[in-house]
């Protein structure tokens, strides 16, 4: 391809950049197509598969963190290392090894090549790697729960000195080994989401122009392009932060007392690592964002049986959320200490970013409007996203304040705030996604039943627990406390409150056991699904095989796009869906000409 | 249908969780009423869109539920609509964050009739320090600070003979006059916060921040620490009382200063063996302990420990619990020591009597008292040696029934418990992660084996010494 | 953060304005053929974009160790550490490289083989050459004492240094598998792939000038 630039250029050479057919690597054994698969569908699943292991990790120690604090006098197994520990592992673990690798890892892989009509992702081989980076990655991160000290307790956020010095649990292997799968993690990504940027730029089938990308694809696209920009943040903080560990540098140390001692360290910065932190920090709650904002739009659109409602401004709403989502860094750090002036600056930066949000959430409703409403599986969990997303936008208006911060930062309305708008609402459209294109993944249907009571008990526990906890923050009641012990300013009844959070927390946990067996039951049990069984547009629907084989599509030819991907209840149309891929009948006469002279040149090209 | 009637049931209930809610704002005690105001304008705003919104969307659930014969309208965009949309929510976040904006420029800006003080947070304790009379701070340092210098003190500075520190978890405010607050961090991140004065402020080493507020209502209020600091994060409590100005200026005079610290009386352990006469009968003659007694040993715990605990016994912070029976015993026993003097005296001579380690009386599950040490070491020194900076008394070697016996009353609220108790309350709620019955024992057992480690240190080191004598 | 800033800004100021620039006036609903041409699509080979991204990756991981080393440089325990002048011939030898592969681009261009060939060559010999001699300014600057805990100027020499030459390292595995082909015949890849390595060195010894004059300056 390289000389075409330097040639006259021929309608033949316009054509996108496929991955033939041909250069394909189709391997033979078990081995080569389950493990050392360069197949971005399996790779997919196996991101999917180790991120919701982990993720399961993580939910457990959420709910032994929920067992100290609803029983504070029960559990002697909990002690306050063990709990910071907890709170430490739970947060990193979601944030990074669960929600972003299964959102680009695990969604991109699957769908953008997909999506957008392409064989598979344009470097296979190094997807391949970026998966067993991140394998590695979990595997160094569980490792640490098994070194002298355990796994680090300083908090997801990792803040210098209390990471590195005594008093924090975990300050010995443990600290190291997280900042080195962190590292790892990032290494394995970057491998990872140069493939997803440069797909979605290069593959895109012919007709798929940007503008008729399925949202889901925009969404997965943006959050690429902010993870490969803000993850260097977290990277180069990790190896500062190893420097001051292992050989004494005082990057983010100043001078200080540990355990009673003078330390050797000497004028370094913590707010510095703050800085870097959440630079990287902000941005990785848009990287989870945005592709639960793009998924949800897609699930709404096709089960309303409507157009998503101004594409354009969706569009340009994500472009506009990512890009903002680098100047807002330090509203997490209103009361860090650093040059107050700065919390002018970052407030109103932070309430802006409202705006564009506020806009994708007029959208998704007013695509219900005048819809067809299915209230399917995935459906309801959208909708769920829908209200719980509401909820949580909302209270980050409070947080975002920087006046309203002061008194509301460090409690627990922070912790109901993000774990409504960070954890439920895209866990939420993980569920809705699974549930959505598990026929197409599998070939089979999931039991509808066990779908259903699973959103219930998840959707409106979650609410249960989330939604009194922000009164819990208006009281005063502080974060990463392992008990409260007898005070003055909480009243007796909050502990009360404490307790039925817990219960509530405990049964959520719980219904996901419903949903792992509805996942795997419905993988031998479950009723034949065909092709679209949803009647959507897009093209993971119009595979000729399903589940799609290896190479995705016709082995001939990549599909042509002829419109964009929410063509729901058009006017005059057969049917109330019209696929990406159906031509308009006069277009469908001058396709055939024009197509055999392009796929022609196309392979003499090769 | 039924996700439409979940939603609007959570919509009112959300709203009635919200007025009916007991659980709110505590009650204001500073002149930040603007923040709460911000509060209030944010809630209106962002509950209006919360109702309006979501009841549409359920509002939308049933109107457009699914009909076979029917079929979605097509439409794309509607500019006119997504322009009003956008508008309006510009007008909201505008509303919100102009009063915010505002607010925030007022707490930025201190005023100049401020008091200054200075909060200074370590794990897992705050101290404070006044300017003194001359109204202005002395150079303080991080690399001076010291078990002896716990506040980093320039000892040339002349502003900092006449500062006021206050090595206590507890500090008074005046009532209605502005105060600034700066804040200052010894080993990690803190957090200086009063729920009731709703301002708050991360300490950070290496660098002041500070904030500023006007006390209005009189009354005890509990500082949090809010930002996560190490295993004792959960129990770094600290106290300010408001005070009228006679109260405040009788407190502040009997505050020492800088000057007043140095020069404090040393101790003479001649004249103390004298006192000591008084404890032989219970505490023994090397100061080993009598179980028999209910006396502890005393011999190698250190200076500063003992020196608070005969002054707790003193003022009745100590033994006065009904349920204290020895130590309703020790209190008469100490008004013996009726100067500072005397127990310095007394205190010297405990200082050299032998340090042999008491024998071991319990036993438990050291594997699992192990385990549990990580919580404790963390004040108490990994090798229970006793840190003074955590302010946490040394356990390894000494008698371990009175170990086992004072976690107990720690646990059940006889000890530790007491308003003028610095550092008890502390130690109260930390020992309660001895959840059963066997932790006591088990982490006592663990702490013997430490002993075991320093007697035979300790006897090494008295060979030695020994061996130096023969020669 | 005003350098990691500044090129975010302006990063995503070229995407912003060529994502507007492709969708401001499409009416994505409206169904058409496609037309042969779709812009942008195809036209680069997606290496050379993948390149492309993978430099904007390495770029804001730079712009945020200057940016950190712009923040912690104005504490008070700074104490800047003196340059060697071997730095000033390791600088130039990198320049030979980045030459040697800019020669060897033109030959790929015009099908010459001895050309690629020598270009290859010194473009790795002189980056081989320029990671000896950073070891060497690194065993001079320990030598007199400059240790990396000791001060955060040497800290940031240390990590600045020791991270640009990793990256070089990594140009040298791409560079190897050129040269593989360069020699085995294979013109379409050995094109690619020089053009790819001759844009890597030439980045390289860009941040190498933009490193050095920082540390010069300060």
């Amino acid at each position: 391809m390289a000389q075409v630039a330097h040639d006259a250029v021929t309608d033949a050479d316009l054509r996108p950049f496929e991955v033939a057919e041909e250069p394909l690597y189709h391997p033979k054994t078990f081995i080569g197509k389950y493990i050392w698969s360069q197949d971005a569908k399996v790779i997919a699943i196996q991101y999917a598969i180790t991120a919701i292991g982990i993720g399961l990790v993580a939910l457990v120690l959420s709910i032994l963190m929920r067992l100290q604090l609803g029983f504070p006098e029960s559990f002697s197994l909990i002690d306050p290392a063990n709990y910071l520990q907890f709170v430490t592992m739970h947060g990193m673990i979601m944030v990074i090894y669960l929600l972003t690798a299964l959102f680009l890892g695990g969604f991109g892989n699957y769908l953008i090549p997909l999506q957008i009509g392409a064989r598979d992702m344009v470097f296979p081989y190094a997807n391949m790697l970026s998966f067993w980076f991140y394998l590695a990655a979990v595997l160094i991160l569980v490792a640490s729960f098994f070194v002298p000290g355990g796994p680090t307790g300083a908090g997801w956020t990792l803040y210098p000195p209390q990471a590195v010095i005594g008093g924090t649990p975990g300050t010995g292997a443990g600290i190291i080994l997280m900042l080195i799968s962190l590292c790892v993690f990032i290494i394995g990504f970057t491998m990872g989401g140069l493939n997803y940027a440069v797909t979605v730029l290069q593959a895109r089938t012919r007709g798929m122009t940007l503008m008729r990308m399925p949202l889901t694809v925009w969404g997965i696209f943006m959050a690429t392009v902010l993870a490969l920009l803000a993850f260097p943040a977290l990277f180069v903080s990790c190896i500062m932060m190893i420097l001051d560990r292992l050989i004494g540098t005082s990057f983010f140390m100043p001078a200080m007392m540990s355990m009673g001692e003078q330390t050797a360290y000497d004028g370094g910065s913590p707010i510095l690592f703050q800085h870097l932190f959440w630079f990287f920090g902000h941005p990785e709650v848009y990287i989870v964002a945005l592709p639960a904002f793009g998924i949800v739009s897609d699930v709404l659109a096709t089960h309303a049986r409507k157009n998503i409602f101004g594409y354009r401004m969706m569009v340009w709403a994500i472009v506009a959320i990512g890009a903002l989502s680098f100047i807002v860094w330090a509203h997490h750090m209103y009361v860090s200490g650093m040059n107050p002036y700065f919390g002018f600056f970052f407030a109103t930066t932070t309430l802006i970013i409202a705006v564009p949000t506020a806009i994708k959430v007029y959208n998704w409703v007013l695509t219900l409007w005048r819809g067809n409403i299915q209230l399917t599986v995935p459906m309801l969990f959208s909708i769920g996203f829908i209200f719980t997303f509401i909820n949580g936008g909302l209270t980050g208006l409070f947080l975002g304040n920087v006046t309203v911060d002061l008194p509301l930062s460090d409690t627990y309305f922070v912790v109901a705030h993000f774990h409504m708008v960070m954890a439920v609402s895209p866990v939420l459209v993980v569920f809705g996604a699974i549930y959505h294109w598990y026929p197409k993944i599998t070939g089979r249907m999931f039991d509808e039943t066990l779908g259903k009571i699973h959103f219930w008990i998840t959707f409106l526990g979650s609410y249960a627990i989330y939604y009194p906890m922000h009164y819990l923050g208006f009281e005063g009641v502080p974060r990463r406390y392992y008990a409260y012990g007898e005070t003055a300013f909480m009243s007796e009844s909050a502990q009360d409150l404490n307790m039925a959070i817990s219960i509530a927390a405990i049964v959520v946990a719980l219904a996901q056991l419903i949903f792992i067996y509805n996942i795997i039951k419905s993988l031998f049990s479950g009723e034949k699904a065909g092709h679209n069984p949803w009647n959507a547009t897009t093209l993971e629907w119009q595979t000729p095989h399903t589940p799609p084989r290896h190479g995705n599509f016709d082995e001939d030819e990549l599909p042509s796009v002829y419109r964009w991907a929410y063509d729901y209840g058009v006017p005059g149309a057969k049917e109330d869906f019209i696929p990406q891929n159906v031509p308009s009948e006069e277009m469908a006469a001058a396709r055939v000409s024009g197509e055999a002279r392009a796929q022609g040149d196309g392979k003499a090209d090769r | 249908m039924l996700l439409a009637v979940a939603l609007i049931i959570l919509i009112v209930g959300s709203v009635l969780f919200h007025i009916l809610s007991p659980w709110y704002l505590t009650p204001l005690a500073s002149n930040w009423s603007m923040i709460d105001f911000t509060i209030d304008v944010t809630f209106w705003v962002t509950g209006f869109v919360f109702v309006a919104v979501n009841a549409f969307m359920a509002y939308c659930i049933i109107k457009f539920r699914y009909n076979k014969e029917r079929r979605s309208e097509y439409q794309p965009e509607n500019h006119k609509l997504e322009l009003w949309l956008t508008g309006i929510t510009a007008v909201g976040v505008a509303a919100m964050l102009a009063p915010g904006l505002w607010v925030w420029a007022e707490f930025v800006t201190v005023p100049e009739d401020a008091d200054e003080i200075e909060a200074l947070g370590q794990q897992w304790h705050w101290s404070y320090r006044l300017p003194g009379d001359d109204g202005k701070f002395g150079n303080v340092d991080a690399k001076l600070i010291s078990d002896d210098n716990p506040f980093g003190m320039d000892p040339d500075d002349p502003h900092g003979q006449d500062d006021r520190l206050i090595e206590s978890n507890g500090v008074h405010l005046p009532v209605g006059r502005n105060v600034k607050i700066n804040l200052r961090a010894k080993d990690v991140l803190h957090n200086f916060t009063v729920p009731q004065f709703r301002v708050k402020m991360d300490m950070v080493p290496g660098l002041v921040s500070y904030l500023w507020l006007q006390p209005t209502e009189a009354g005890e209020y509990e500082v949090l620490c809010e930002e996560l600091c190490g295993i004792g994060h959960f129990a770094m409590r600290g106290k300010v009382v408001v005070d009228e100005a006679v109260d405040y200026d009788a407190w502040y005079a009997a505050q020492p200063t800088y000057a007043d610290i140095l020069a404090r009386p040393q101790g003479d352990p001649v004249a103390g063996q004298a006192r000591y006469a008084v404890c032989v009968a219970c505490h023994g003659a090397q100061g080993e302990g009598m179980q028999v007694m209910n006396a502890p040993k005393i011999a190698g715990q250190e200076d500063w420990y003992l020196r608070r605990q005969l002054n707790y016994y003193k003022t009745g912070v100590r033994g006065a619990h009904p349920q204290d029976v020895f130590g309703q015993q020790m209190a008469p026993m100490v008004m013996t020591l009726a100067t500072d003097q005397a127990m310095e005296d007394v205190i010297a001579y405990i200082g050299n009597l032998p340090d042999q380690p008491a024998a071991a009386t319990i036993t438990g599950d050291v594997a699992r008292g192990e385990d549990i040490w990580v919580t404790c070491g963390a004040c108490h020194g990994y090798e229970a040696q006793g840190l003074k900076s955590l302010n946490a008394p040394r356990m390894a070697g000494m008698t371990d029934w009175y170990l086992a016996r004072q976690l107990e009353n720690f646990k059940a609220n006889i000890r530790g418990r007491h308003e003028d108790d610095l550092y008890g309350w502390q130690m109260a709620e930390m020992a309660r992660v001895l959840k059963d019955d066997d932790a006591v024992n088990d982490v006592v057992a663990y702490v013997n084996t430490l002993g075991q480690t320093q007697v035979a240190a300790a006897s090494l080191q008295a060979g030695a010494a020994y061996a130096g004598a023969e020669e | 953060m005003t350098a990691t800033l500044v090129f975010l800004a302006l990063l995503m100021g070229a995407v912003v304005w060529w994502l507007v620039r492709q969708t401001i006036n499409v009416k994505p609903w409206v169904a058409s053929a496609p037309s042969g041409a779709q812009q942008g699509v195809g036209l680069v080979a997606p290496q050379k974009m993948a390149l492309g991204v993978l430099l904007a990756v390495i770029t804001s991981l730079f712009a945020l160790f200057i940016s950190a080393y712009s923040i912690r440089m104005e504490l008070s325990d700074w104490r800047p550490l003196p340059e060697p002048d071997l730095l000033w011939l390791n600088t130039a030898i990198l320049f030979v490289g980045s030459l040697g592969l800019q020669w060897a681009w033109r030959g790929a261009a015009r099908q010459q083989w001895p050309a690629i060939r020598v270009g290859l060559v010194v473009g790795g010999g002189c980056a081989l050459a320029f990671m000896a001699g950073q070891l060497l300014v690194w065993q001079d600057l320990a030598a007199s004492g400059y240790l990396i805990a000791s001060n955060p100027a040497n800290a940031f020499f240390y990590v600045l240094t020791g991270l640009h030459v990793l990256h070089l390292l990594g140009g040298l595995v791409v560079l190897a598998r050129t040269s593989g082909h360069a020699w085995s015949g294979a013109l379409a890849k050995a094109r690619l792939g020089v053009e790819l390595c001759a844009v890597y060195w030439h980045f390289l010894f860009v941040v190498w000038l933009i490193l050095f004059g920082l540390m010069l300056s300060t």
